[in-house]
């Protein structure tokens, strides 16, 4: 670890929460229906929208009819892309001749788009036509990131709302945040890419001749675009099969730190649009600082393991200097590429700058455990903040049993139904987890996949299982996760993971919005001080460390030690 | 349920045109026309010749280039194409190893470089030099891996070695700390300074001639 590497990590950490305040205030303004810069601009459009689908945008819905259109609309993206990957042998921008995608493949791929996950069982370049990359993938990037925002603040009005029957319109919701936060964004971002070097064209491939006299066939497409949104949405599914460490992805230490500003800004602008909108920037301070400190806790585990490298290397002869170095690009450097791993997997994103599969077991424990906290540190558009929302309804409802009070959050008395459904939303994750990775260890077809032997084979499969479940989508690449086994548990953990989760929570939202909102008193226990942030980071170590740790120790943990001792395997 | 079938369909298909086909296309365009040279992929040409882009490493298998870190892209094998060999830098098919550190696989892959770069616990080599990098197409090594290469170009080309050593430090720069220098840059620079006689093993023919011809000129 260098002095430089520190203080890289922290200026980009001060650089997204310096552009996250005004932008979460504005996310405050779209999200509430005000006025902003861009509605002369963008009203008509959004009029346009409302009147072709026959939405009434002034017509508020309850919980019921909002998590009905979210499942609805979810529903025809499913389809549709499903049906755009089968058929891409028959339809235009399709270059490279590429068949159309096997049933278990486009299944896998089309629920990983729509639940934000971008878990990827292909090769980008080797698989998909430009028309499914664009018309396919490109748009479910802006739209699954638009409904987890949608969702984030439904429940966020919840909180504020008094005896209020509904928590907004879901179709507003979803079309604001394309329009008005994402959009505009990624327009500025890509171009800023292109400029940094990501190439934006409609070929398929170029053709060089080396310097030695060979071929080189140089795959190439519209990557500017999608890198953009890619990051914005919080999706993480590359163009290219290396993803952000392809060098068309990503060809500097510069991209590298424009992606992971992107990639965290609108998970950390929404806490504070949170705060806003709750009335009390407080209350979104201490969630962000709780957040902050598990990433930056991450980042320095990760950055330490990276740069001691690994001993059985440096026995046979290798520089230990430079650290592990085996999976990793020389452009990022070990402080960036940490940085990176952490914050792809705090968020949702699930990007990646190095393969994940090749850092030290430590070094791959931590974003590992960032998704087993269901990617809440500071987590995907929207998803991260009604998870963390739900972890802190849980803190309270604990802090309340400690001291004999009823609990309250925002002035809601958490009562027994907001219990249940916190709970029934935060156990789905287990038994995906554990559940699918005790099966697969136990079958051929989920060991003939492994890559690796030995503990590290286990770590592969639970990573896997982490990484769909909380819909973050990297992967420990050696897994081969395109046959019908994983194709197919992996999607349902990407879709259960995502909707039987969800439902519940707008469920929560439901029962809070009824209730009356109590004004604070002196017995109000405070959710915006240190105290609170004690308390919601050790309610994260309990809840989400020990459910996991005998997986872990068996995996990263005992990886560990081997690798200390000399073992491979 | 119903009720809400009309809207998710008709915003799919909007949301479609809007972000799947216009976003990406506008752009396109605009990139097009303002940034062409990185939106087509930063390619390098050489006469007349696209010979890489710059951004992309390439394969350099001889003694009279410094080479690139090893990668692990593969192809189809053209004689059975359900199978795959390995091809170094395949641009077309990025991937890394996805060896965990604890892989024995891994510990033979290195030891076997290790070993043929000369290298032993009390001499180590540097540790980019050995391993394969995330994409298998990292177009960057570490200056210290290019110097371990000056002697072994420097005899291929019959050159001095502190002319070439000049050149990687000229082609050196620093990313927070890391000193690291771009291999087909380098070697571009190494052809214009140190022209090798013409590939005699690899292209004879009626090239070589022409070849030899114009950079005896530029050696001498």
């Amino acid at each position: 670890m260098t002095v430089v590497g520190w203080l890289l990590v922290l200026v980009i950490l001060a650089a997204v929460v310096a552009a996250a305040v005004p932008f979460g205030a504005f996310i405050a303004r779209v999200m509430t229906g005000q006025r902003t810069f861009l509605t002369p601009v963008l009203a008509p459009v959004e009029r346009g929208f409302y009147a072709l689908a026959g939405v009434e945008p002034s017509k508020e819905q309850g919980w019921r009819s909002y998590t009905l259109a979210m499942l609805a609309f979810s529903g025809a993206g499913l389809f549709s892309l499903y049906a755009l990957q089968r058929l891409q042998a028959y339809l235009p921008l399709n270059p490279q001749g590429f068949d159309g995608v096997p049933p278990d493949l486009a299944f896998n791929t089309s629920v990983s788009f729509i639940t934000n996950t971008n878990w990827q069982n292909y090769g980008g370049e080797t698989t998909m036509s430009h028309l499914v990359q664009m018309a396919g993938l490109t748009v479910h990037n802006f739209v699954s990131a638009a409904t987890g925002i949608a969702m984030a603040v439904a429940l966020v009005r919840a909180f504020t709302r008094s005896e209020a029957k509904t928590i907004g319109n879901f179709w507003v919701d979803m079309t604001r945040a394309v329009l008005y936060l994402l959009l505009p964004l990624s327009i500025v971002i890509a171009l800023v890419m292109v400029a940094s070097g990501i190439p934006q064209t409609l070929l398929a491939s170029v053709e060089a001749t080396t310097l030695e006299g060979a071929k080189q066939v140089i795959s190439i497409g519209p990557v500017a675009s999608q890198e953009a949104i890619k990051e914005l949405g919080t999706n993480g599914g590359g163009f290219f099969n290396a993803n952000s460490a392809h060098p068309f992805e990503s060809p500097s230490a510069w991209t590298t730190m424009l992606q992971i500003w992107t990639l965290l800004l609108i998970p950390v602008a929404s806490v504070i649009a949170f705060g806003r909108m709750a009335g009390n920037w407080k209350e979104g301070r201490s969630l962000l600082v709780t957040m902050g400190i598990v990433l930056v806790v991450g980042v320095g585990v990760v950055y330490a393991a990276e740069t001691y490298g690994n001993p059985l290397l440096t026995a046979l002869g290798v520089d230990g200097v430079a650290g592990n170095l085996e999976g990793k690009e020389l452009r990022f450097g070990q402080a960036l590429t940490a940085l990176f791993s952490v914050a792809t997997t705090g968020t949702s994103t699930g990007a990646v700058v190095a393969m994940h599969d090749s850092l030290t077991p430590l070094g791959g424990l931590v974003p590992m455990f960032n998704m087993l906290l269901g990617c809440i540190t500071p987590g995907g558009d929207g998803s991260g903040l009604y998870g963390i929302l739900v972890v802190a309804v849980i803190t309270v409802f604990v802090a309340g049993l400690m001291v004999g009070r009823t609990p309250e959050y925002l002035g809601k008395k958490i009562e027994s139904r907001e219990m249940k459904l916190a709970m029934l939303a935060i156990l789905i994750y287990p038994p995906l987890v554990l559940g699918f990775t005790a099966v697969s260890v136990l079958l051929k077809t989920g060991l003939d996949s492994l890559n690796n032997a030995g503990p590290h084979g286990l770590s592969e499969i639970l990573y896997a299982f982490a990484s769909t479940t909380a819909n973050n989508g990297s992967a420990f690449g050696g897994l081969t996760g395109n046959t019908l086994w994983y194709n197919t548990t992996l999607g349902l953990a990407m879709f259960l993971g995502r909707f039987a989760y969800i439902v519940p929570v707008l469920a929560l939202a439901g029962s809070l919005a009824a209730k009356k909102k109590a004004p604070a008193s002196v017995g109000t226990f405070p959710t915006d001080g240190p105290l609170f942030i004690g308390l919601l980071l050790g309610v994260i170590v309990i809840l989400y460390l020990l459910q996991y740790f005998p997986a872990l120790a068996l995996g990263p943990v005992v990886e560990h030690f081997a690798m200390l001792s000399g073992k491979a395997y | 349920m119903l009720s809400h079938l009309r809207p998710a369909i008709v915003m799919i298909v909007l949301f479609t045109a809007l972000t799947g086909i216009a976003y990406p296309l506008a752009i396109t365009g605009i990139a097009q026309v303002a940034l062409k040279g990185p939106a087509d992929g930063s390619l390098v040409t050489r006469d007349g010749t696209v010979v890489g882009s710059s951004l992309i490493g390439q394969n350099f298998a001889t003694d009279r280039y410094f080479q690139g870190r090893p990668s692990a892209t593969s192809a189809a094998d053209p004689k059975d194409s359900s199978k795959t060999i390995d091809a170094p830098y395949n641009a077309a098919n990025s991937t890394g190893s996805n060896l965990g550190p604890t892989s024995q696989k891994l510990l033979d892959r290195v030891k076997a470089s290790v070993a043929a770069l000369g290298g032993s616990p009390q001499k180590p080599v540097p540790a980019d030099a050995v391993t394969t990098s995330a994409s298998g197409l990292d177009p960057d090594i570490s200056s210290a891996y290019a110097t371990l290469q000056v002697a072994r170009v420097a005899a291929a080309r019959n050159v001095p070695a502190d002319k070439l050593q000049a050149l990687v430090d000229a082609g050196t720069s620093s990313v927070f700390g890391d000193k690291i220098v771009n291999v087909l840059a380098l070697n571009l620079e190494l052809d214009r300074v140190a022209p090798v006689p013409a590939p005699a093993a690899a292209a004879p023919g009626a090239g070589a001639p022409a070849q030899a011809a114009g950079s005896a000129k530029v050696g001498g």
